[in-house]
């Protein structure tokens, strides 16, 4: 077996600059790497090698959208800013088994490239923290870079906590770690905060620890292991030169592309980012930035809100609100995901065109998607004629059940003429049960303020 | 490089670690030689080893003799050259069990360690620090 050096992928560069871009940061056309020494059983070389000096992206910017009020109905931007973003090594995962006194050591990832973004400390909670990281899967995805999946370990959040009255300097700060879901990151951080909150108004103080959130306990525990402040004897990386990269003003001629990274280039190719696409749909379709949210935040859910598109005669709007409400609710509901939805989009397609022809009304729509929801493979024009939801073409038949309805209930009527809302919305429900439902209840009322006029 | 070498001359040469008093200089105190024991696993075992490194780090501090003022610092010796950039090809792998075969002890595809660090003893304890 040969003794090798580091070498550096360069997919690895082209992710941390795609990374820094869609992040606004300053990318530095020369970074460099640094060795950062400690001991551990996960760490076969006994130092890690980052970019603690100068690192590849600086000074960016995030914004995330973070639902207000009691309802979640509306929504605030606000943004954080990036510190960094830096290329380093990965070390190895350890398993701690404390039943035989021994730690399990995997070294697969030992050595694989990481990037790390290192955020302002901007944010004051926990549902700041989540719809941040929330946002930040969301452009990774759409980059490609990384599927960003924590429970998986493709995206690892380390949070740092400290409480201060308000004008006074940051307090000291405990950094909290094992965080696997974004739940679990929400709740922790507010739990560490509530810790150090208690702790001081009781007069103790807090330690610059490290601690570890028990997802069974529900709050942070110290971690064992971590000695108090550690010297990492950072020094310049032996063997790798600085990372040089280039814009298309400065590139060098005749070098081979290969080793030539273009930030011009990375730039130009960079993929809609979400926020864009959420800026695109709300102008598009005319939905609220809720909405964009809402559907870029549910996997799958996108996709299937375009398909309807695709297919369907009926309104943005009108798509939007069976999309966002029946369907997600019935998925919710259900606790399934888009993908396993029994109703496809085609099929919703064809019943907002239904709806939209008016050959049903909105009651039976309603009726059909839970039809459908069964996924007995029947089409939705198919359930409509099976339960006879079609609404009454012929207007005069229509009129005349009206005209029947009001004689037969002429007090409903008198009160309806003194101007008793009440009274309306009465025979409205008399004439669709006479018509087994199926009439537009707009179109009752119509007949009936015409009729009684 | 010159600490290294004695560390692996000395390590037979003495049973223990003993307390010592500064030398040479004096600046080199106690705590500094035990913290720097502990961050690079060195063993400073004698006065002579001490005094080498005193004099190491004199010889470096002659570097400030320098006139600097106005001189782009050198970040690496390496400045001229190209970092090469290997392209995400998967060239070679699948040797988990060759590589497993290094370890005394395996669970599995893991490699077995102590449950976390062990510390190292305090000076002035008689023991000598076990070498595996």
């Amino acid at each position: 077996m040969k003794a090798q050096t580091e070498v550096l992928n360069r997919r690895c560069v082209e992710a941390a600059v795609m990374t820094g871009l869609a992040l606004n940061c300053h990318i530095n056309k020369k970074s460099l790497f640094d060795r950062k020494h400690y001991f551990y059983s996960d760490l076969p070389a006994g130092y890690q090698i980052t970019q603690q000096r100068l690192p590849i992206a600086a000074n960016g910017s995030l914004t995330y959208g973070v639902f207000m009020g009691n309802k979640q109905s509306r929504m605030a931007t606000k943004t954080v800013r990036i510190r960094q973003i830096q290329l380093e090594q990965d070390s190895g995962k350890s398993l701690h088994d404390d039943l035989r006194s021994q730690t399990l050591i995997d070294l697969n990832r030992a050595g694989v490239g990481l990037l790390e973004v290192v955020l302002e400390p901007d944010l004051c909670c926990g549902e700041e923290a989540a719809a941040v990281i929330k946002e930040l899967q969301l452009i990774l995805q759409a980059l490609g870079t990384s599927q960003a999946n924590m429970a998986e370990g493709q995206l690892r959040v380390d949070a740092n906590i400290s409480v201060h009255h308000p004008g006074e300097p940051l307090g000291v700060r405990t950094e909290v770690k094992n965080l696997n879901s974004i739940r679990f990151l929400a709740k922790a951080i507010d739990h560490e905060i509530q810790r150090q909150i208690n702790e001081l108004e009781s007069g103790g103080e807090i330690l610059n620890e490290t601690r570890s959130f028990d997802c069974k306990l529900g709050c942070t525990v110290p971690m064992r292991d971590k000695e108090g402040k550690q010297d990492y004897r950072f020094m310049p990386e032996p063997n790798l030169p600085p990372l040089v990269l280039y814009d298309s003003a400065s590139l060098p001629a005749g070098t081979e592309s290969q080793q030539v990274i273009n930030i011009d280039q990375i730039r130009d190719a960079l993929p809609e980012l979400p926020s864009a696409t959420r800026e695109r749909l709300v102008r598009r379709y005319g939905m609220l930035p809720e909405h964009s949210f809402t559907l870029l935040n549910e996997v799958g859910l996108l996709q299937f809100f375009q398909n309807v598109m695709k297919e369907t005669r009926a309104e943005p709007k009108k798509v939007t609100s069976w999309v966002l409400n029946t369907l997600l609710g019935y998925l919710k509901h259900h606790n399934l995901a888009v993908s396993e939805s029994p109703v496809t989009s085609s099929a919703l397609a064809e019943l907002l065109d239904l709806l939209d022809s008016k050959a049903i009304s909105s009651a039976a729509a309603k009726q059909v998607f839970e039809e459908l929801w069964k996924g007995e493979a029947k089409s939705a024009a198919q359930v409509v004629s099976e339960k006879q939801l079609e609404l009454m073409q012929d207007r005069e038949a229509l009129e005349q059940l009206c005209q029947s309805t009001m004689e037969g209930h002429p007090q409903v009527v008198t009160d309806m003429k003194s101007g008793n809302p009440r009274a309306i919305n009465k025979l409205i429900g008399l004439v669709r049960k006479a018509t087994l439902n199926r009439a537009d209840p707009a179109e009752i009322k119509d007949i009936l303020e015409r009729l009684s006029s | 490089m010159s600490a290294r070498a004695l560390w692996l001359a000395f390590r037979s040469g003495l049973g223990g670690r003993q307390a010592f008093s500064t030398k040479g200089s004096g600046r080199i105190t106690v705590e500094v030689i035990e913290h720097l024991e502990r961050l690079a696993l060195v063993d400073f075992g004698s006065r002579e080893a001490v005094a080498r490194l005193e004099k190491a780090i004199a010889f470096a501090d002659r570097l400030r003799e320098v006139d600097t003022d106005g001189v782009e610092p050198m970040e690496s010796v390496l400045e001229d050259r190209c970092l090469y950039l290997r392209s995400d090809n998967v060239a070679e792998g699948n040797c988990a069990e060759e590589l497993l075969q290094n370890s005394r002890q395996v669970v599995e595809e893991y490699f077995v360690a102590p449950p976390g660090n062990i510390s190292l003893p305090k000076l002035g304890e008689q023991e000598s620090f076990q070498h595996s």
